[in-house]
């Protein structure tokens, strides 16, 4: 019965092949733009989510505050108010599972005939957690390190590059500013910020080392700023305001007095920037579903012309014993067809297109399996939906009318 | 006998914008099993109506109409197609074939909708064929054959499903003298040989001679019931 039903909806979509080939490109470029959309969409969430993880989760910076002279006001950072004890404290905050303190700089580096300027991080191993770094060969250095501020370093892919090229850096000697460090290992590739800078164009080298050794500073074991990580994502507010109070009370400021720090949320404009995109693949969803919403009305408006087309057909199928239901069913059935084949070929141009954009604009596009699914489901939805109310309409023909019309 | 059709006081009006019009006023008829009716009158008498309500197609207004033992009256519009695809086959003036669809297929529809499998529709239907002539033309489209052809395809369609009752709504209406007598000729057969009961609508006299017995229709009355050759005289 179905067999012989699909049997009459591919003759009866035959009989006028132009008209259902435009009914169907109406499907056509309905589902291939939402999948096209969805895979673009989707590309841009991965790539923005690709940064945020690479930045590391949950994040905290806590810079020094600024310094007032004369009236010339100093940005953040400006005075050193920070110290590696004040990480230390923070470290011993129950909500925060990791604390690196830094103390950035750029310098000139030396390896053989090559030389390469880049920033250099002083900072502790813990700073590798909290930014979410791998070791990509050799080992990082250690606390051990730090306590005696040796001269070891950690190279970025980027650094490797340039002074290494081909040759394995691990337990080569570099010179920073003159002095010869040892490279103990080499960084796992991180690729782009989210605002576009190389993060593995760096070094880092123990925070005592950059401090004693390599920048120097008139104020005794202060820092440029502290990376803090939160145990976990909701846990971040409590983290931000006992850090906050832990430092007011480090530092002895008054009650009513100006912190001279600041603690900000690396998060939460992560957040931002993940939302951004997720409005944007939302609104190209929806732009192309309008597509779909039309092509939905296309098919609507050629089974009704079928319908009445066929009113004769349906009053001699009535006459010789057709249930209303195997009208209904007919005319789904054709409405399905149409919708389906249609979205079949609107996933393969979907797909397609989306490699194109891939390929010639060079923007990440991701296709799941789950989106053409929808894309599916939704075509077929649509070929009921818009299907049903022509093919009921063929149904409730009374018999003797149908078999009148000419 | 038993009776297939058994009409009591069959009343069809039909609501227009000025009022209900009175199409069938009052029929009594009962029609035997194997018996052969030509039904005969002017056009506006209420044949057609009353044809239509033989056929299940339309509903009386008020009275009984009782088809094969089972009253009409009380069944719903998916039951009507039930019986109407059972105990009646339909022969239409226009033969009323699908155009797209093959000879085969088209004589195979009624037992699409009573869930007879593919190979057995494929036999019986290239049996009915068989029966009316048309052995080797059952994957040719309507419109590769003839008029007449067509109607004996029709034939072919009301037979397939084995009904009791013939419904033959001017079946030689868009034929030639020739092949009207050919199509009367398979209805006699049927009648005669299978003991199928035949209802035929004409307006000629030439043709309602091939039944047995005439029912005239006049303004929505029955004027004349009787045997075919008496009403001539």
């Amino acid at each position: 019965m179905i067999l012989q039903m699909l049997v009459e909806a591919w003759r009866a979509m035959g009989a006028n092949r132009l008209r259902t080939f435009l009914t169907m490109l109406g499907m056509v470029i309905g589902v291939g733009a939402v999948v096209m959309m969805l895979a673009i969409g989707q590309g841009a969430q991965y790539s923005v989510d690709q940064s945020i993880s690479s930045m590391g989760s949950n994040l905290f910076i806590i810079l020094s505050g600024s310094s007032t002279s004369g009236g010339l006001r100093m940005g953040s950072g400006a005075t050193p108010t920070l110290t590696v004890a004040d990480s230390q404290a923070i470290a011993e905050l129950p909500e925060i599972s990791a604390v690196a303190p830094a103390v950035p700089g750029v310098a000139q580096i030396v390896y053989g005939s090559n030389n390469w300027s880049t920033s250099v991080y002083g900072t502790t191993p813990a700073y590798l957690t909290v930014r979410n770094w791998t070791i990509a060969e050799g080992y990082p250095f250690t606390d051990s390190d730090v306590r005696s501020a040796t001269r070891v370093a950690l190279i970025g892919k980027t650094v490797a590059q340039n002074l290494f090229g081909e040759e394995d850096p691990v337990n080569k000697t570099i010179r920073i500013k003159q002095s010869p460090y040892l490279v103990v290992g080499v960084l796992g590739a991180k690729g782009q910020s989210l605002d576009g800078r190389d993060q593995d164009d760096t070094i880092l080298i123990p925070v005592t080392t950059a401090q004693r050794k390599l920048f120097g500073t008139q104020f005794q074991g202060t820092v440029r700023f502290i990376m803090a990580q939160a145990a976990s994502s909701d846990r971040m507010k409590v983290a931000e305001r006992d850090m906050t109070d832990l430092l007011r009370q480090r530092h002895h400021i008054q009650e009513g007095a100006e912190n001279d720090f600041s603690v900000r949320n690396l998060t939460a404009l992560a957040n931002t920037a993940a939302q951004a995109t997720r409005v944007m693949s939302i609104m190209l969803g929806a732009i192309a579903s309008i597509s779909l919403l039309v092509g939905g009305i296309g098919i609507m408006n050629i089974m009704l012309v079928s319908v009445t087309e066929r009113t004769r057909e349906i009053g001699i199928r009535v006459a010789i014993g057709a249930r209303q239901r195997d009208i209904l069913t007919q005319f789904l059935m054709e409405a399905i067809f149409i919708s389906i084949s249609g979205c079949t070929i609107g996933v393969l141009i979907g797909v397609g297109g989306a490699f194109l954009v891939n390929r010639l604009a060079e923007i990440a596009v991701v296709i799941t399996v789950a989106s053409i699914v929808m894309a599916f489901l939704v075509a077929a939805g649509v070929g009921v939906f818009f299907g049903y109310y022509p093919a009921r309409k063929a149904a409730r023909l009374k018999p003797i009318e149908a078999l009148r019309y000419q | 006998m038993n009776s297939v059709i058994r009409i009591e006081k069959l009343f069809k009006e039909y609501e227009t914008a000025a009022g209900a019009v009175p199409v069938l006023k009052g029929i009594d008829l009962s029609i035997s099993s194997g018996e052969f009716v030509a039904v005969m009158g002017p056009s506006g008498s209420g044949k057609s109506t009353f044809m239509n309500i033989l056929g299940c197609l339309d509903t009386p207004t008020a009275g009984s109409y009782i088809l094969n033992e089972r009253d009409v009256g009380t069944l719903n519009a998916d039951q009507l197609a039930h019986l109407r695809n059972e105990v009646i086959g339909f022969v239409f003036q226009g033969f009323n074939l699908l155009p797209r669809a093959n000879l085969e297929d088209n004589v195979a529809l009624p037992l699409v909708y009573c869930n007879v499998q593919k190979a057995e529709r494929s036999k019986r239907a290239h049996e009915m064929l068989e029966k009316v002539g048309l052995a080797g033309h059952a994957s040719s489209l309507p419109s590769q054959i003839s008029g007449g052809q067509q109607q004996r395809v029709a034939i072919a369609r009301a037979l397939v499903n084995r009904p009791k009752l013939i419904l033959a709504d001017e079946p030689t209406g868009n034929l030639d003298t020739g092949t009207s007598r050919e199509i009367m000729e398979i209805f006699t057969k049927l009648n005669e040989n299978e003991g199928i009961t035949v209802v035929l609508v004409t307006h000629e006299p030439d043709i309602a001679t091939y039944a047995k017995r005439l029912v005239k229709f006049l303004d929505g009355r029955l004027i004349y019931d009787g045997d075919v050759a008496e009403a001539h005289t």
